[in-house]
């Protein structure tokens, strides 16, 4: 998952972007999924429309401030940027046609609560303990806010909440701010792992994919009416102005419960090495993010903070059995690289942050929630990300394993298992505890620009 | 019969593969609906997972049928793990007839349920041509090629559960007994190097 750091980044992006290729529409589509701010602050705010006319007014109101792909990074002095998504009781609260939301796919109409059994979020991650309202029907919409700093996301939380106020047919069910935590040198979640070492490069963007990670994804497996990797773009939701150009998200706010992780790594090594070990061997990354598939017995920071480097390696030739990385381990779940079927199918892009504060080394678990707020992009929810739900993060089964889940992020009870093979006999953690818990989640529809202001020119009963 | 509760042993540990088993199933196909990401799941017997599609022909079509033989014969001949994705048991394609029309019956034996891999299997069928001997069935989707989730209601319509399996070795993967073969290749060249 993602932090809100690297201002560096959007600099890099812009030069990298001057030779893409026209086919993408960057001045309709939102910037979410293709430009990351140098963001160091962000607030979601999760909304119910009171009326469609309460939403079609907040709506219209705020598109000129939403970012696009062509403007997010256009000018450095840029201190906000803004998303818009709609769940599906969201759309049809605007007042979009019942004939067009029927063939909106099933998954997305159905809402991620209700896909529970699809994604393995039972137990404590189930939606019935969810916060913040997610879980309601009554989630019509979200506004993501990422902000260049603190004072500045304070000052758009201010304006917001004065428009909100002023519209009057908008109802905010529930918001999280995050922050990232430090240090602020490089991004990183709270247990400490090093992030955003692996995210897809979309073709026609004009940037390079960091060797190792294969060629550039078609457009289309990221943004709806482009060609994907299967062949010419799918059929489109109609009317096509409301589907062109946008792209589905997953949502899901994952607690962390840095005291336990902490308390794990300790009860299974004496030394900090070995505790830094077996963290490693969870991730598949040692937490600086050098992977063990090439730093097997040894941290490596160097080649972690090396983005030509830190990617450049497979499973099936260079690690078949796992003594580096764990058949099991986070990254050879959420990408199998070579050992997968259809990858490029399978591939989307990850934002997000952290919220809630950072837990200081050495202290115990004070009780309050912090973890990663995280958005997941592409085309097709149910044939990207839950299938990695459903296959790579809770199939038991998952490469033969037997009875493990994916050791971070899986729904975890107590009842799995993690195998860390080793020669000669390979160590095999029974029992592993939660260190995370799905606290909420939604399915959500990023439209175009263009697709904003036609839901904005909608009225009832249409 | 066996309760919904206990029908499949819910963790590997409980699955014996030295005692035989037999599970009947209800006349639905599953115990307790389970979601899967295109409808509910078949469970997992003593025979592994698995299906079995019952189609009608399109009239004339059954040498074209009897023909996607022969490709996928040499499909695996040139590449032999070509189907591996699907992590497959056995495959069985019979035609028969039923007064004055011909069927074509699909059964496969598989190690995962065909939910978790669907879109994997779509690409695969249609790489290898298995989508195209379904477009002599009646009723196959003409837009198949870009509407997975049509192609899977295909398959779900015409699945005809089985009402009872039995397993020999109840639950054992291919990977697994292909694992057992290699392990036993291993100690036989092991014991001829000792001699």
């Amino acid at each position: 998952m993602s932090v809100l750091q690297q201002s560096h980044r959007i600099s890099q992006d812009l030069t990298k972007r001057t030779d893409q290729p026209a086919s993408l529409d960057f001045d309709d589509i939102q910037h979410f999924l293709m430009s990351r701010p140098p963001a160091r602050a962000a607030r979601y705010e999760f909304l119910s429309f009171r009326s469609g006319v309460g939403g079609r007014a907040w709506l219209t109101g705020l598109i000129d401030k939403v970012g696009t792909a062509g403007a997010v990074g256009s000018s450095l002095l840029d201190a906000r940027w803004v998303t818009v998504g709609f769940t599906w009781n969201g759309l049809q609260t605007l007042g979009v046609a019942e004939a067009s939301l029927a063939n909106f796919p099933e998954e997305f109409r159905q809402g991620m609560a209700a896909r529970a059994g699809v994604l393995g979020t039972t137990g404590a991650n189930h939606p019935d303990h969810w916060v913040g309202g997610l879980a309601s029907p009554n989630l019509h919409a979200i506004v993501v806010l990422f902000a260049r700093d603190v004072a500045e996301r304070e000052r758009c939380r201010g304006e917001h909440e004065r428009y909100v106020a002023q519209c009057g047919g908008v109802e905010v069910l529930s918001s999280l701010d995050l922050e990232a935590i430090p240090p602020f040198d490089y991004a990183h979640e709270h247990f400490g792992y090093r992030d955003r070492l692996s995210q897809p490069v979309i073709e026609g963007t004009g940037m390079e994919p960091t060797p190792g990670s294969g060629p550039p994804i078609k457009p289309g497996e990221f943004f709806l009416g482009y060609p994907d990797e299967e062949g010419p773009a799918a059929a489109l939701p109609q009317p096509e102005i409301l589907s062109r150009n946008g792209s589905y998200v997953a949502y899901l706010r994952m607690q962390e419960h840095v005291g336990a992780f902490r308390d794990f790594l300790r009860a299974h090594g004496e030394t900090p090495e070995q505790q830094e070990l077996i963290a490693a061997k969870l991730m598949g990354r040692w937490r600086s993010g050098a992977p063990l598939v090439l730093a097997p017995d040894k941290d490596d920071p160097k080649l972690g903070a090396d983005s030509q480097r830190s990617n450049d390696f497979n499973y099936a030739k260079m690690d078949p059995h796992g003594y580096g990385c764990p058949l099991g381990a986070h990254i050879r779940r959420m990408n199998p690289r070579d050992t997968a079927a259809n990858m490029n199918r399978r591939k989307m892009i990850r934002r997000g942050g952290t919220y809630g504060p950072p837990l200081p080394e050495g202290v115990p678990d004070d009780g309050i929630e912090r973890g990663i707020a995280a958005f997941v992009g592409c085309a097709s929810l149910v044939r990207q990300f839950e299938f990695a739900m459903n296959v790579w993060t809770n199939d038991p089964n998952f490469h033969e394993l037997g009875n493990e889940r994916d050791p971070i992020f899986g729904t975890q009870d107590g009842t799995f298992d993690m195998t860390i093979p080793k020669r000669p006999i390979r160590k095999k953690i029974i029992g592993l505890p939660a260190f995370t818990t799905i606290r909420g989640g939604a399915y959500l529809f990023l439209p175009g620009i263009k697709a904003l202001r036609y839901l904005g020119s909608l009225s009832d009963g249409v | 019969m066996a309760t919904a509760a206990t029908a499949t042993p819910s963790t590997p540990k409980e699955r014996d593969w030295t005692k035989p088993s037999a599970m009947a199933i209800p006349k639905e196909g599953f115990f307790t609906p389970k979601q899967g990401r295109y409808g509910p799941i078949y469970p997992q017997t003593p025979a592994c997972h698995g299906f079995t599609i019952i189609a009608k022909i399109k009239p004339g079509r059954e040498d074209a049928i009897r023909a996607y033989g022969k490709t996928i014969e040499k499909a695996i001949a040139d590449l032999p793990d070509a189907l591996a994705t699907l992590k497959l048991h056995y495959l069985r394609w019979v035609l028969f007839d039923i007064g004055k029309d011909t069927y074509f019956m699909y059964q496969g034996i598989f190690d995962t349920d065909f939910d978790k891999y669907t879109e994997d299997a779509v690409a695969l069928f249609t790489k290898y041509g298995v989508n195209t001997v379904f477009e002599n069935l009646d009723g196959f989707p003409e837009d198949w090629k870009t509407n997975v989730p049509a192609f899977v209601k295909f398959v779900r319509e015409h699945q005809c559960p089985s009402f009872l399996e039995y397993g020999e070795y109840p639950y054992v993967s291919a990977d697994e007994i292909k694992k057992a073969l290699k392990l036993k290749a291993a100690f036989a060249d092991m014991l001829d190097l000792m001699q």
